[in-house]
């Protein structure tokens, strides 16, 4: 995989150490990024979350929890609440979920995931990033079974490695990338005009 | 297998549904309803969707199992402490002045959210002057709610999801444990009619004071949304509340200049006065 595709949508997924890697990746976005974002964190269901909060002090764009049908504008960052798992709708709207837990988890990262690579197919990128569960590896097949992009954080230098790892075993095709170089990939993968 | 056979057999399989048992998820939100279809689909051992529509429309026994799997079922008692605080802090005291009430728990699934009103209302002397109707389309969920028996092993978390509620009693009063299970005081049901109703195809029947939806509307599509949000205003008498869940919001609803936000936090608006 060489060539850089033109997306139309990121998801990302991290668990363990994701408040660092996220410190990352989102500043690095410039004002009026062309593409949305989507967030899934693994977060203790019963706390009103303050990453969102946290990461929007640190970034040039709009970052905010998700809420149920918001059409999904560009340029935003969207994190799925606490205890709901994010989905995305055809009509490009997102929509949340209180279905049982996936892997332990609500939010799921696969849940996330594989209905984004549902609806965007080829023009979706998603990033497994840092953490200690299995989550995210389906998700990061059914983004690259669609034809979407496929990166995860190097293992070596997650603080983290299972979920990148996990995801490199269920996901072969996929790239190991730094921080840095995911965060270079982003700001290549916008569309040209 | 392409997304777009999958999706023709999610269309096709909702139309059987319907066709068949009157159970209308056509309006549902489908990112939600396709990961579900397809764990019935591998629980039901089916290869595809279509093998599954065919299991739907020869074979009646499947139906409950159906439902079970499109009808996401996930409450405890006072689920989310804070929201009834807020009812018990804000709302009540709006209540109080009414002689006689009535409230609406839409979606009431195995009753959790109908009970934790029970047993507010009864702690704040309101019980004695209110129905309450708990409606699903579910009739399994229907006849849990009935009986109002839950696991043993969640009522540590129920006992501390009353507490931070601002409970003014013990949530042990109104169980009793026997066999693993808790069962709820059975004059709890006294004020309290379980019924099916469908948001989907079913119309206003009754006036009520508060409304309670909670985590309901997230599984409707956006024109579903407008219809159950449009019975709620219609059922609601002026400056009746309509409670929805934490991450649920009128903001893009055809209906949303009919409510004021009431306590904005806690996603509790208000009717307003006038149409």
């Amino acid at each position: 995989m060489t060539r850089t595709a033109k997306g139309e949508a990121i998801v990302i997924g991290a668990s363990a150490g994701a408040l660092d890697a996220l410190s990352v990746l989102l500043p690095a976005l410039p004002k009026g990024y062309p593409l949305p974002v989507l967030v899934v964190v693994h977060l203790p269901p019963d706390k009103d979350s303050i990453m969102a909060d946290l990461l929007r002090s640190k970034s040039r764009v709009d970052v905010r929890e998700a809420e149920d049908k918001e059409p999904i504008t560009p340029g935003t960052v969207y994190l799925a609440p606490p205890d709901y798992h994010l989905l995305v709708e055809a009509d490009r709207r997102l929509s949340l979920s209180s279905e049982e837990p996936v892997l332990y988890s609500r939010p799921s990262i696969d849940v996330l995931f594989e209905s984004a690579a549902d609806v965007y197919g080829p023009a979706l990128i998603g990033v497994v990033l840092t953490g200690a569960s299995s989550d995210g590896a389906r998700g990061l097949r059914a983004v690259a079974r669609g034809g979407g992009v496929a990166l995860v954080q190097r293992p070596d230098q997650a603080l983290a490695p299972v979920m990148p790892k996990s995801a490199l075993d269920l996901c072969p095709g996929a790239r190991a990338l730094s921080l840095e170089e995911i965060a270079a990939y982003f700001l290549e993968a916008v569309p040209r005009v | 297998m392409s997304s777009k056979t999958e999706d023709i057999e999610i269309g096709l399989l909702l139309e059987a549904i319907y066709r068949k048992y009157h159970y209308d998820f056509r309006g549902y939100a489908m990112a939600s309803i396709k990961r579900r279809l397809n764990q019935a689909r591998e629980h039901f051992d089916c290869r595809s969707l279509s093998l599954l529509q065919d299991r739907v429309l020869h074979d009646e026994t499947i139906l409950p199992g159906i439902l079970s799997f499109l009808t996401v079922q996930v409450s405890e008692l006072f689920r989310d402490p804070d929201y009834f605080r807020t009812i018990r802090e804000q709302v009540v005291p709006h209540l109080k002045t009414y002689p006689s009430l009535k409230v609406w728990v839409a979606g009431c699934s195995a009753g959790e959210e109908v009970y934790s009103l029970a047993i507010l209302f009864r702690e704040e002397g309101l019980e004695e002057r209110t129905l309450f109707y708990g409606t699903d389309i579910n009739p399994e969920a229907l006849k849990k709610a009935e009986a109002g028996v839950y696991e043993l092993e969640r009522i540590p978390l129920f006992t501390e999801n009353h507490r931070r509620s601002g409970g003014k009693s013990s949530l042990s009063d109104y169980y009793t444990a026997a066999y693993g299970a808790a069962r709820l005081d059975p004059t709890l049901r006294r004020h309290v009619v379980f019924s099916d109703h469908s948001l989907v195809s079913d119309a206003v029947f009754a006036e009520v004071q508060l409304v309670s939806c909670r985590n309901v509307l997230i599984y409707f599509d956006r024109d579903l949304q407008d219809r159950a949000v449009g019975l709620f205003k219609d059922s609601l008498t002026r400056k009746g509340f309509l409670g929805l869940g934490s991450k649920e919001t009128l903001r893009f609803s055809r209906h949303a200049e009919n409510f004021a936000e009431f306590v904005p936090g806690e996603r509790i608006y208000q009717k307003l006065g006038a149409g």
